[in-house]
């Protein structure tokens, strides 16, 4: 633990620290464009110049230098701020300063700095560079004029995103950042960049010059597009949610989100269920709520309780799914599935908390020392869980898959796509002292679940065993119980009269041809076009929710904007429809609701990750799993019906999936 | 003066073939196994009595440099010895010569040197521009390939070492220690922070010893002749002998071995037919490559020619070019030719010299013509204090400092160019310029 003085106050930091670190435990403020706490240091934008005795006369790189025990450290002297004037000016001068037309404007590192650290006057009287924009897909905008080479984006790519597209060309003041061959940059977490860009030559594309950042509402959310839940800030004006950015949690998402997660939110505003609908002679007509309950209390009355399920879709929140599930018991109902891919957790031996949550949490996934995959689709399923085991890989951390060969982003050994292989594991698996698989949910078959938990993953203070879910709502309705023994597969054996949807939009509903269907949800999508009665319903951002995430970690999100239409938020639809069917729910409003929550589920009432202790399941009798694995059928640019609807996705799909360029950029070439 | 018996290039000028016979003939490669056997910490001894100063311009000395190598290499990671041939400072053409001519004393004492530190290869990292020099170079190292002088057993002695070359594309940058490691490694050609320093993780993360060519090429006759004779070669601190690259205003522009500190006089009188026009027609002298600040004539005629004589009047020895200018020549241009070199060779990677390079060079350019204002002379000099002290590599400070020499000695001039633009001062339009 060296000790430095940093203007006169001496502090203690601990080994390996930097300089600029110890600034700031100085309570000194480092200005700095190049360094990021979550990228390699580059030291090239000699904005962080401090003066440190001993050690040469010239003021050093506060972000590169290592604290020693001893140091003198000086961050106010004349020399150091004429060092900081000068960078500033060296940056500014080939800087177009087009502030008023910048997307960047109002959150610009650049602008922050040259206000406190700048000259208030241009002493240039040259000529500026400018520089041509680059092509960098759908999602970023690039006005490369603006750029101050910080490198932070290249750095994002290589080290976090694990794609090497984006670069350097030329030399000196010529030096141009851009993408490979201005190809779209084929990484899922590719708009970070804007995030990490201190000026505005990354900007978001979708979302060019429509607002301000102080004009925007910022709401704390959920994302709950992957089940990662991404902790999200939705920027919102005029009950409209602009854009989506990350919230720092080192826990779940570090400060990444998916570009899902960031560039689906447009999906909000298209293809919305903004009435409800009923089926009448076979077509579907706009209805009163009043006429949509009725026709459902018509065709409930008289079908009994075991005639009666429900599904629930991969995006729904807890509430509703307490809601539906206190429904349908009080219908005297108790089929409920959520496990729309297959998977055969929740039910025994599998039917502990243990057996489906991500029991090394994600950011102890970083620890684990060698990590299997079953399934390789993990770039498209979690995206940020990737870039924790790229984080892994980097550590030392060895990578194996069974799967179909693709390109992860990080050095694997295939094992071949043959559930078969899980019997002859490498010794370097087997032998590792903190060893984690990650079994994907569609995968998750019983006796896949049993070869795996069979494996030494388990052991004092580390636990390897994780499930790798899809969807945001999965775990949460695991915990709440929402399982039919068999799965879907039963259920559709032993079809229902009247079947609730939950917003379930992935699966073919065409064994359920018979049945009576209400859909609950926010689109127009494929479960909506198989209903009889549809009832629109409030998506993700417009209700205050409770996502459980793959960890079992409980996050609460919050409303930004309110539903258009008539649509109504999930829970207070299946209370007022059961009021309709004669049953009386116990909650009038969310905290009674969430009261109930608690006080049934203690794990699920409080926001956090509760314990869940491994309990070893009975794994005899199944047999050893062969054959391949299941692919994923969704793309991941078209994954849910938000992102469906969502004409930044088509962009992407178009341009990133298909490789296609817009037409501008072909018509110019 | 240096005697002819104390030369250690001695086919400089390619009197003589190059290759390995005639080279052993010269007394390379003679009992090389010999010297080896003096041991490891002996050859470093002896290189740090030599007194020898890094040769390619910082003057670091070479034996205190090996001895930062780790003592006992790990398996897993070896040391290396990195050459650097990627002579490309206007002004400088010594490493050529010696590649040319003596290819041998090089890769012997790559051997030497690198058995020295423990290395187990040495790459030898060539200009790309030298192509007739880097076949030579090729060819020498295949000649002592295959009389055994490299290799599984090099010399008979026993060490395992290997010689690799590996030619550069062109970029100034990559004479650079870290930039040069980066080259090697296949990537772009950018200085690294420091530290870590090349001895403690250089080349593909393992130690590494950057040496100039020069530096390797000396070290056998060193070990050969003795520390003492080497060291009793110049002023003291300032031993041994150097290869001066006279180019500019001189009658007989020359590479030529002398001995260190000698008189700028002695230098030109001897070797290169005197001044062209006479003494009184020098105007100044950029001593020590294009990064170094010149000297104006008055200081420079009885200056010895070592370290830290020229340290003293504030400029460098850097490589011994030493370019001499006579009153014919349009100084403020030669400098804004200069400063577009070093844009022209910045990497882009550090803020100041990246943005700094290219402002003081449009400066420089209207500063030729008096296109300016006479503030401008300061803010050009701040401009150069902003970049100089606060870059990654020395690229900045090579950049800033022929620009303060400039503004330090030529006020005056550039003051009455812009005076002259402005309409002032009577003066001839059109400058005497430097005749080719």
């Amino acid at each position: 633990m060296p000790k430095v003085t940093v203007d006169g106050i001496e502090v203690e930091v601990p080994a390996g620290a930097t300089v600029m670190q110890a600034c700031e435990m100085a309570g000194k403020e480092i200005p700095r464009f190049c360094y990021h706490e979550r990228l390699s240091i580059a030291g090239n934008c000699r904005m962080c110049l401090v003066e440190v005795s001993p050690g040469p006369p010239k003021p050093q790189a506060s972000c590169a230098l290592p604290a020693a025990e001893g140091q003198v450290i000086t961050t106010t002297s004349e020399k150091v701020r004429k060092a900081r004037e000068g960078v500033m000016e060296f940056l500014l001068i080939n800087h177009p300063l087009d502030c008023p037309i910048c997307d960047q404007g109002g959150e610009c590192d650049l602008q922050d700095q040259a206000m406190a650290y700048g000259r208030g006057y241009s002493r240039f009287a040259e000529n500026k560079r400018a520089v041509t924009e680059k092509y960098m897909g759908p999602l970023v905008k690039t006005v490369m004029t603006r750029c101050i080479h910080c490198t932070r984006c290249v750095r994002f790519a290589e080290e976090v995103a694990g794609v090497e597209e984006i670069g350097a060309l030329f030399r000196g003041e010529n030096m141009q950042i851009t993408s490979y061959l201005e190809q779209a940059v084929t990484s899922e977490v590719s708009g970070n960049i804007i995030d990490l860009c201190p000026v505005g030559a990354l900007t978001a594309k979708p979302t060019a010059f429509t607002a301000r950042p102080w004009e925007l509402t910022r709401t704390d959310t959920i994302d709950a597009m992957d089940a990662v839940g991404s902790n999200t800030v939705a920027h919102s004006r005029s009950g409209t949610v602009i854009r989506i950015t990350p919230r720092v949690n080192d826990d779940v998402n570090e400060e990444w989100i998916s570009d899902i997660a960031r560039f689906g939110v447009d999906g909000l505003r298209e293809r919305r269920l903004d009435r409800p609908w009923v089926r009448v002679d076979g077509r579907l007509r706009e209805a009163s709520w009043a006429a949509a309950f009725a026709s459902i209390a018509a065709r409930a009355e008289g079908v009994p309780g075991e005639r009666v399920a429900a599904l629930v879709g991969p995006m729904a929140a807890l509430e509703e799914m307490v809601a539906l599930r206190d429904l349908l018991t009080g219908l005297g109902a108790s089929r409920i599935e959520c496990r729309l891919d297959g998977s055969a957790v929740g039910e025994a031996p599998f039917a502990d908390r243990s057996h489906w949550r991500f029991n090394t949490t994600l950011a102890g996934l970083e620890q684990a020392d060698s990590i299997l995959l079953v399934g390789s689709a993990i770039r498209h399923d979690a995206p940020l869980v990737m870039t924790r085991i790229r984080k892994a890989v980097r550590a030392g951390a060895e990578l194996f898959v069974i799967g179909e060969e693709r390109e992860l982003g990080a050095p694997a050994t295939f094992l071949g796509d043959d559930l078969s292989a899980l019997a002859a594991l490498p010794e370097a698996f087997l032998r590792a002292e903190r060893p984690a698989a990650l079994v994907e949910s569609r995968n998750a078959r019983a006796e896949v679940l049993a070869a795996v938990a069979a494996l030494p993953l388990v052991r004092e203070g580390w636990n390897g065993f994780n499930l790798l879910h899809t969807d945001a709502s999965r775990v949460g309705a695991l915990e709440l119980g929402l399982v039919v023994p068999g799965g879907l597969s039963a259920l559709a054996a032993d079809p229902p009269e009247l079947l609730f949807l939950l917003g379930v939009d992935e699966i073919d509903l065409a064994p359920f041809a018979g049945a009576f269907k209400v859909y609950l949800g926010s689109h127009g999508d494929r479960g909506a076009a198989a209903a009889d009665v549809i009832l629109p319903a409030a998506a993700w951002l417009e209700k205050p929710g409770t996502f459980v995430n793959m960890e079992g970690r409980v996050q609460r999100s919050l409303r930004a904007v309110f539903p258009p239409g008539d649509a109504r938020e999930d829970w207070t639809i299946l209370r007022a429809l059961a009021d309709r069917l004669g049953v009386r729910l116990p909650y009038d409003d969310l905290a009674t609701l969430r009261r109930r929550i608690a006080h049934e589920w203690p794990q699920l009432g409080a926001e956090g990750l509760a314990p869940a202790p491994w309990v070893a399941p009975d794994v005899a009798g199944f047999g050893a799993p062969s054959g391949p694995t299941v692919r994923r059928s969704a793309g991941f640019y078209t994954a849910t019906p938000i992102l469906r609807a969502s004409p930044t996705m088509a962009a992407c799909v178009a341009e990133i999936v298909e490789g296609r360029k817009p037409q501008l950029l072909e018509a110019a070439a | 003066m240096l005697a002819d018996r104390d030369r250690i290039f001695t086919n400089l000028y390619g009197f003589q073939p190059w290759g390995i016979t005639h080279a052993m003939q010269r007394g390379d490669w003679v009992d090389t196994r010999a010297l080896m056997a003096m041991g490891q910490d002996a050859i470093i001894a002896a290189v740090k009595e030599s007194g020898l100063r890094g040769r390619g311009g910082a003057g670091f000395p070479t034996g205190m440099k090996w001895s930062f190598m780790p003592k006992e290499p790990k398996p897993d990671r070896p040391s290396f010895l990195v050459v650097n041939a990627d002579e490309s400072e206007p002004g400088s053409c010594k490493d050529r010569e010696i590649i040319r001519h003596e290819p041998h004393k090089l890769i012997e004492g790559a051997l030497l040197a690198g058995y020295a530190m423990r290395a187990r290869a040495a790459y030898i990292y060539i200009r790309g521009e030298y192509i007739r020099e880097a076949e030579v170079l090729f060819a020498a190292v295949e000649e002592a390939y295959a009389k055994g002088f490299l290799g599984r057993n090099a010399c008979g002695s026993g060490y395992e070492f290997d010689v690799f070359v590996h030619r550069g594309a062109g970029a100034y940058i990559c004479g650079e220690e870290t930039a040069m490691i980066e080259s090697l490694e296949g990537k772009k050609g950018q200085p690294r922070l420091k530290p870590p320093f090349p001895a403690g993780a250089g080349l593909y993360g393992c130690p590494t010893t950057v040496n100039n060519v020069e530096s390797i090429a000396v070290v056998p006759t060193i070990l050969r002749r003795g520390a003492d004779w080497f060291a009793g070669i110049g002023r003291p601190n300032n031993s041994g002998t150097k290869l001066f690259q006279i180019s500019g205003h001189v009658n007989r522009p020359c590479v030529v071995e002398e001995a260190m500190s000698i008189p700028f006089r002695t230098l030109i009188e001897e070797h290169c037919g005197g001044i062209r026009g006479g003494w009184d027609n020098l105007l100044a002298v950029i001593p020590g490559g294009s990064s170094v600040p010149l000297v104006p004539a008055e200081q420079i005629i009885d200056c010895p020619m070592d370290f830290d004589a020229l340290k003293e009047l504030k400029s460098g020895l850097g490589t011994a070019a030493v370019i001499v200018m006579d009153k014919s020549t349009d100084i403020v241009k030669a400098i804004a030719r200069l400063s577009y070199f070093y844009k022209h060779e910045s990497c882009g990677q550090c803020t100041p010299c990246r943005e700094g390079t290219g402002w003081m060079w449009r400066v420089m350019e209207r500063l030729v013509t008096g296109d300016a204002e006479p503030h401008e002379i300061d803010l050009l000099l701040d401009v150069t204090t902003q970049v100089e002290g606060h870059t990654i590599c020395a690229l900045g400070d090579a950049a800033a400092w022929p620009i303060q020499g400039l503004i330090r000695h030529f006020r005056p001039e550039i003051e009455r160019r812009i005076a002259r633009r402005k309409g002032f001062v009577a003066m001839p339009e059109a400058l005497p310029q430097a005749a080719e």
